[in-house]
């Protein structure tokens, strides 16, 4: 029960950290962290295949793109160009009023207190595999079709145009 | 795996609902802060993972598969979205020398 606290308040300090780190690699750094904090709390709710896509997906593969683009950019250095203090005291404010409107939304509804049907074997690979090829089946295959456009558009976009180069 | 499946019974589902309403404050508060089109994007990453944890502690508690489905569906489509913004990041770098997202007001001309 204490395991759930400590993780959530790392995974809140951390998040706070990626805001607030003016170096954007330290940014890049906490959010991995923040990752693997989302990890254990997957296990901790017994969703282990989802843990360990996230391990791979999030803090292998994203993260690594993200930090291989920001080193290609030669951007690691604390001078990068920040707000005034005014436009962040008010996105500061902004974020908090959408906390409290989303809290005290939380307040007025009505859930149960612990879980009631205790079916804690879902998150295996065995169960979840069997809903994704059955009920799932045609937004899987799509999401495929997915993938490769977005394949395609990252190669296309990121290529080197000629005209612009020469022109 | 016994004391792993009891923490859903001592949690009540309220704190993973706060939880998960923190983090995408934050998430929120981190896009409007910030300059760099890198950041802003490492935030919206933090936004779309703090909704596929409330997912997750949804399937859990009611005992339905279909949320955990989703949140894999979340995160084919975030890989594919990181791996098009990503481009779109290099192309205005290449083109502007700079990822400040205030230089991009030349899109408006």
């Amino acid at each position: 029960m204490s395991l759930f606290y400590l993780v959530a308040f790392l995974s809140i300090l951390f998040s706070l950290l990626v805001i607030f780190t003016k170096n954007p690699v330290y940014s890049v750094l906490y959010l991995i962290a923040t990752f693997f904090t989302f990890t254990i709390h997957y296990i901790l709710l017994n969703a282990q295949f989802l843990a360990i896509v996230n391990f791979i997906v999030y803090m292998g593969a994203i993260m690594v793109l993200f930090l291989f683009v920001l080193m290609l950019m030669n951007l690691n250095k604390d001078t990068e160009p920040m707000k005034s203090n005014l436009l962040k005291i008010a996105g500061v404010i902004a974020g908090g009023t959408l906390l409290v409107t989303l809290v005290s939304s939380i307040k007025a509804l009505q859930t149960s207190a612990v879980a009631t049907t205790t079916n804690s074997q879902i998150g295996l690979v065995g169960n979840l595999g069997k809903v994704l090829f059955r009920e799932f089946l045609l937004p899987f295959e799509i999401s495929s079709i997915l993938l490769l456009s977005a394949m395609v558009g990252a190669v296309l976009l990121a290529k080197k145009d000629k005209r612009t180069q020469n022109g | 795996m016994d004391n792993i499946a009891s923490t859903i019974q001592v949690v009540p589902l309220n704190h993973y609902i706060l939880l998960s309403a923190i983090l995408f404050s934050i998430g929120v508060m981190g896009v409007l802060i910030r300059r760099n089109a890198i950041i802003i994007f490492m935030c919206i990453e933090l936004m779309l993972n703090s909704v596929n944890l409330l997912l997750v502690a949804f399937s859990a508690y009611s005992g339905d598969a279909s949320g955990q489905v989703f949140v894999f569906f979340i995160m084919a489509l975030a890989a594919a979205e990181v791996a098009v913004g990503l481009a779109i990041i290099v192309m205005v770098y290449r083109n502007t020398s700079s990822i400040d997202i205030n230089i991009l007001n030349r899109l408006k001309w």
